[in-house]
């Protein structure tokens, strides 16, 4: 995994359907946003949900213009939506 | 176990056959999940593991949790600067001050400006402040709710009756980790001379989600 992500940071969620506990919404897998914001390390849940042993991992809360995921928005253009996002699911844009 | 239970009894009553009468929440037929429930409760307490006791009183602590405290939490943050920037930086901290615990998630506070209005969902579950607020409404974790206010917040929004002018950005906030929100709405005008208390009867559980904002008092009629 890449080094920690800062604020402002643009990034790319990875387009992957992997099964199990997954908390990235497949709306925005293969999206662009930026993050504003780095919790710290939590437990990973997709380990977690089956009570494996779970390493921390980095999350961020990453914001997305809604216009770039939803191509028939309707509202302002500075809409916005924020997910809370694993580091294992984001790579630099 | 009774968290999830009396979550699914409220709905279509009366709504679809012309005699209404009261129907008790044990007439409805169990879902194949509630049933697990509950055989996964029995086994606990049969095994001794927990005791039918502690279950009850986990319940009843539960439900004794009400949006009051978050109204408490608001009404502080709107007459105290000090507060309200802890409340920002630190949300856990700051509620503590209320005595309120919340061990296992982390409270992130979010404030209505007049350019940003915030809105609270979690799309994969049903995550809320519980500690906090209580439990959650049913509409919050109802499948047309969770899938419609990520694409289409403002007809959402309209819905509530909450029309939120074109220039002010709608933030919708997923809560899909750790975190638990809470929304801070704006001080109504005309509100200068309330006390704390005063100002905390007005803020309403579906103001701290966001799907509506604080109304000034009512004139007397």
């Amino acid at each position: 995994m890449s080094a920690h992500l800062h604020e402002g940071d643009q990034v790319l969620v990875r387009e992957d359907y992997p099964i199990g506990h997954i908390r990235t919404p497949v709306y925005v897998r293969g999206k662009r946003g930026v993050v504003v914001r780095h919790f710290g390390a939590f437990g990973n849940p997709e380990t977690l949900a089956f009570c494996l042993p779970s390493d921390k991992r980095e999350l961020y809360k990453v914001r997305f213009r809604q216009r770039d995921l939803w191509p028939l928005y309707r509202g302002s253009d500075a809409d916005t939506i924020e997910l809370d996002l694993y580091e294992h699911w984001l790579e630099k844009a | 176990m009774s968290p999830h239970d009396h979550d699914h009894h409220h709905h279509d009553h009366d709504h679809h056959h012309g005699h209404p009468h009261d129907h008790q929440p044990d007439d409805k037929v169990h879902s194949y999940y509630q049933i697990l429930g509950v055989a996964m409760k029995e086994l606990l307490i049969a095994e001794g593991v927990v005791s039918a006791d502690a279950v009850r009183r986990a319940v009843e602590m539960r439900d004794s949790i009400t949006p009051a405290n978050g109204s408490k939490v608001v009404a502080r943050a709107w007459t105290d600067p000090a507060y309200r920037e802890r409340l920002m930086k630190d949300a856990n901290a700051a509620v503590a001050e209320f005595g309120i615990d919340m061990p296992a998630t982390h409270l992130i506070a979010v404030e209505n400006t007049p350019d940003i209005h915030n809105i609270v969902v979690c799309t994969l579950c049903s995550c809320y402040p519980r500690d906090l607020l209580g439990l959650p409404p049913s509409w919050y974790k109802s499948r047309a709710y969770r899938a419609r206010v990520v694409h289409e917040p403002r007809s959402v929004l309209g819905e509530f009756g909450t029309i939120i002018p074109d220039d002010t950005q709608v933030r919708v906030h997923d809560s899909t980790a750790d975190m638990r929100y809470l929304v801070i709405p704006r001080r109504p005008e005309g509100t200068q001379g309330m006390s704390e208390e005063q100002l905390a009867a007005l803020v309403t559980r579906d103001a701290m989600i966001g799907v509506t904002i604080v109304r000034p008092p009512q004139a007397k009629s």
